[in-house]
């Protein structure tokens, strides 16, 4: 990364392991065990929190002199839905097939907790191309954990990856369901994503014990 | 931050100057983009409806819709007459699909309202579709869709629709595998009306059954199915009497 300081680069490395906020600074969780039953949810949930969470930093950051403190919770909250409900808008005007594929994830945009999390951690106290790499560094950590559980629920519960049956027909019994192989169905249900963020936890962990927080 | 911006006058004006800007430019926003919006909108009726009874550019597994250059055409050659009917009264309109089933809904829960049930006819190679719109809730927000049928109250194709299903789970209600598994289903058992129900546990994943009155439910999508059922139950069935009069 020539263009990027090693401090800045550090911005957007740090989300991606040791700084992840989903394993490890716990943010963002709902949404990453709602919508990841299937790679392609995980996907488009990631390009538009990248986009919020880079777009949204910046407006935070730029702000953050002028906020009122006793407030800013609130002021974080309108700057989000604003910003979700312009795009929302604009994309039904003008590419309306598109708004139709994003608008499940409009709700779940406004109140994920990772957007605030570093609106209130980060962009409050950091200027505004800082708070921009950090938007994004966050948000391509949050994508990683997305798309690794996604992968996973949508392989071993559908037996499909982004809708293409890889593994054979289940119901003509092609591929390996001509072996008795049988989906999962557990994998498509909320608590299996849970585990599933839980054996990531676990493995990176015991990659990198320093990450073990103390009792 | 500065010492300022703690006092209790400051907070009241940036929150009041705030609420302000954002207001007026969500509002600004908003009007201006409508025309454009509400026309989108009502392209995409008519795709839904063609979609519904077979005039789409679907192929092995995705759902694709009539261009949008040409559905104003297709839909007035497909679409050969557009009902309403109110009580006992059948009366032609050329824009019933326009009706708004939302608000019929709601008025219809004052009794002495006589709802409006829009019904669009069409006709495909000789033979004719009656697609019904229907409306109900699913697990977060609504659903709704448009079912068409045959003269034997056969259905003939189906499309659904959602606002806030959950992604990878309900939201597959608007997917082939799911839709498709309505064809050819019956919604009468002689003369009484079943409709289709989403179950759970059905012994028929194939779907090789059309007269169980059942297609197979999506696996954690328990809420959403059941609305769904319950919207197939309620909404066919205010249009049988109107059914019945056209077998006799």
């Amino acid at each position: 990364m020539g263009l990027l300081s090693k401090k800045d680069a550090k911005l957007i490395s740090d989300p991606l392991l040791d700084n992840n906020p989903i394993t490890i600074q716990v943010l963002g969780i709902c949404s990453a065990l709602a919508i990841t039953a299937e790679l392609k949810a995980s996907i488009v949930m990631s390009v538009a929190v990248l986009f919020v969470l880079g777009m949204g930093n910046v407006v935070i950051s730029l702000m953050r002199n002028i906020i009122p403190s006793k407030i800013r919770i609130i002021v974080q909250l309108i700057v989000v839905a604003t910003l979700v409900i312009i795009v929302d808008l604009v994309l039904k005007a003008f590419a309306y097939e598109l708004s139709k594929t994003l608008s499940v994830f409009v709700g779940l945009i406004i109140t994920n907790c990772i957007i605030m999390g570093r609106f209130e951690a980060f962009a409050l106290a950091n200027g505004p191309w800082k708070s921009f790499l950090d938007g994004i560094g966050n948000s391509l950590g949050y994508a990683v954990i997305l798309i690794i559980v996604g992968f996973f629920r949508e392989l071993l519960g559908s037996g499909s990856l982004l809708g293409i049956k890889v593994l054979g027909d289940p119901i003509e019994k092609t591929g390996v369901y001509a072996f008795g192989y049988e989906n999962n169905g557990f994998m498509l249900l909320a608590p299996m994503a849970l585990i599933t963020v839980g054996i990531i936890i676990w493995v990176q962990r015991s990659r990198n014990t320093s990450l073990i927080e103390e009792n | 931050m500065g010492k300022n911006t703690d006092s209790n006058g400051y907070t009241i004006i940036f929150a009041t100057v705030m609420v302000l800007i954002v207001g007026s430019l969500l509002a600004f926003l908003a009007s201006s983009l409508k025309g454009k919006i509400s026309e989108n909108k009502r392209i995409e009726k008519q795709q839904n409806i063609l979609y519904a009874m077979g005039i789409n550019e679907n192929d092995e597994s995705s759902v694709v819709f009539v261009a949008k250059a040409n559905v104003e055409s297709e839909f007035s050659t497909y679409i050969t007459k557009q009902i309403v009917i109110e009580g006992k009264k059948v009366t032609e309109d050329e824009n019933a699909y326009l009706i708004d089933i939302k608000k019929e809904a709601a008025s219809a829960k004052n009794p002495s309202y006589v709802r409006k049930l829009p019904l669009f006819i069409g006709n495909k190679e000789g033979k004719d579709y009656y697609i019904v719109p229907v409306r109900g809730k699913g697990l977060w927000d609504a659903i709704w869709g448009y079912v068409a049928l045959d003269n034997q109250l056969v259905i003939q194709g189906v499309y659904f629709d959602h606002a806030g299903e959950t992604p990878g789970l309900g939201s597959n209600i608007k997917e082939r595998f799911f839709m498709d598994d309505f064809i050819g289903e019956h919604i009468m058992d002689g003369d009484v009306f079943k409709g289709v129900a989403v179950a759970k546990g059905n012994a028929d994943p194939k779907n090789m059954r059309k007269d169980d009155f059942a297609v197979d439910a999506i696996a954690g999508a328990t809420i959403t199915g059941d609305g769904l059922s319950a919207m197939l139950r309620k909404d066919l069935k205010m249009y049988v009497p109107y059914f019945k009069t056209l077998k006799q």
